[in-house]
């Protein structure tokens, strides 16, 4: 299992402990956390899964594939710590990852 | 077939458009239920408000692959969504496309439906197949912007005209950001295209044609995100534009588009008098019919216990809702179960006998 750090803008923040193998998009989903929208339910289809990993993790979590690139354009307050939490897996690495939501999806 | 905005008539005016059945959605479940209503004589019109037909499938996902449509073991959205126009050609259903569906009240025996273009339609029966409501344009979180739409921010261009004597910021990497830079270009006083990067996934040759105008000097192209807002009583006069580095600039412009795809909101069918339950139309399971006799619900926007939010439940409840739509129609009349593969009646319909 990976515990999963999810801080909302207003400071407060969940952890979640998510199942290597599924998407960070659904161990949000799985466990309520607010601000995860995935209206697509994961398939890279609309930016509304979009989160900010924290400095710390940004290797282990790489960078966008140009899909995803391509659909962070529909994103808002694009940074280059944004992903689509829908295209990061979870893997066993991931334990203790840190990631941020956004204010607003949109 | 596909005719957009094929007849106007103003509500209340002699010219509604008469019809059995108006089918409120254009997605995979609208588009057969189509079939499924002319197998049993029953003719309809079908309204989205996108501007083509296919709804999620070919919206949200063209060229995505899916898996569980019985007996197709693979295929994508928009394979999907022609194959379904394929199978319901021989209905002849009319079109309506970039209209959305405003009103719906009951006049009589039949129903009265006025979408935003003011097209009316008299019918007898409506069957609501709206998904998870109507496509609608994402709006940008940035503050106070609501205040400013319709008057100097826009998601869509009615009027090219209206733009003459503005300087016209356009935010966006993908097609509509970019024709929208081409055909403001040569109308507006100035265009600006605000992307997040310098990189567009738009068509190669509309990002070709916008860099050469920025080399001649016709229009400027700036790398950013938009951070605030600047006007009052609803008129932009300026926008803070963040650059990558973090640096902030003030950009002066009088309108705005921003294109950052759509999403769904249940929009009119709210106001229709129907009971919701969080945003869905409970309907049985026998018929699909709404708490409104006449009124049925198939597809993503319906509930009911044990719902799945599958295509090949969409389609079920397609073939059931049109048994009773049928007896609306065509009161007293039997319907006769039979196979189209067997049916020289049925296949004399689908004009494959
Ligand atoms: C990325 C993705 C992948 C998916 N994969 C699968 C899969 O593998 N298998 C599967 O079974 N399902 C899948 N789905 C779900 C599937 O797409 C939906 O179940 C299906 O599209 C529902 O069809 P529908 O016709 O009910 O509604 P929709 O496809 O949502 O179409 C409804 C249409 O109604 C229009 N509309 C709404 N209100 C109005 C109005 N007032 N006036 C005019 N028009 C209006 C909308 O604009 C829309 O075009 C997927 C969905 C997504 C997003
Ligand atoms: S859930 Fe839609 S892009 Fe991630």
């Amino acid at each position: 299992m990976a515990k999963i750090t999810f801080i909302q803008p207003d400071g407060t923040s969940n952890v979640v402990e998510a199942e290597p193998g599924v998407t960070v998009m659904e161990a949000a989903k799985l466990n309520e956390i607010p601000g995860i929208e995935a209206e697509c339910g994961g398939a890279c289809a609309c930016a509304t899964c979009h989160v900010y990993v924290d400095e710390a993790w940004r290797d282990k979590t790489g960078k966008p594939a140009e899909m995803e690139e391509d659909m962070l354009d529909f994103a808002f307050d694009v940074r280059d710590e944004s992903r689509l939490s829908c295209q990061i897996k979870v893997t066993e690495d991931l334990d203790g990852l840190v990631l941020r939501v956004p204010a607003k999806q949109y | 077939m596909l005719d957009k905005n094929p007849q106007t008539g103003g509500e209340g005016s002699a010219s509604a458009i008469e019809t059995d059945v108006v089918i409120v959605g254009a997605g995979p479940v609208g588009l057969f239920a189509v079939f499924e209503l002319g197998l049993l004589d029953v003719k309809a019109h079908v309204i989205d408000i996108l501007d083509k037909v296919g709804g999620q499938c070919a919206e949200l996902y063209p060229e995505k692959p899916i898996y569980d449509i019985p007996g197709l073991p693979i295929v994508t959205g928009q394979q999907l969504t022609d194959q379904l126009m394929e199978q319901i050609k021989p209905f002849g259903a009319n079109f309506h496309l970039g209209e959305r569906i405003d009103v719906l009240k009951r006049e009589g025996e039949r129903f009265r439906l006025v979408t935003d273009a003011g097209t009316t339609f008299l019918t007898t029966v409506v069957v609501i197949a709206a998904g998870g409501g109507s496509f609608t344009p994402k709006r940008p979180p940035l503050e106070g912007i609501e205040g400013f739409e319709g008057k100097s921010v826009f998601y869509s261009v009615r009027k090219i005209a209206e733009f003459m004597d503005k300087d016209v910021l356009i935010v966006g990497g993908g097609d509509s950001a970019l024709d929208w830079t081409l055909n403001l270009q040569p109308v507006a006083r100035s265009v600006t295209l605000l992307h997040r990067r310098d990189d567009f996934r738009g068509a190669p040759h509309s990002v070709e044609k916008m860099r050469q105008l920025v080399a001649d000097g016709k229009m400027k192209l700036a790398i950013g995100q938009v951070s605030a807002l600047h006007g009052q009583d609803g008129w932009l006069d300026a926008v803070t534009i963040k650059a990558k580095d973090g640096t902030e600039q003030r950009l002066p412009i009088t309108a705005m588009l921003p294109f950052f795809g759509l999403t769904m909101k249940l929009g009119p069918i709210a106001d229709w008098g129907l009971n919701l339950e969080e945003n869905l139309i409970p309907v049985d399971t026998e018929k699909f019919e709404t708490s409104e006799p006449g009124i049925f619900a198939i597809g993503d926007i319906n509930t009911y216990p044990g719902k799945l939010k599958l295509i090949l439940s969409g389609f079920h409840e397609a073939a059931l809702m049109a048994q009773k739509a049928h007896q609306y129609v065509y009161p007293g009349k039997k319907v006769l179960f039979q196979y189209t593969t067997s049916s020289s009646n049925l296949q004399k319909k689908l004009g494959v006998r």
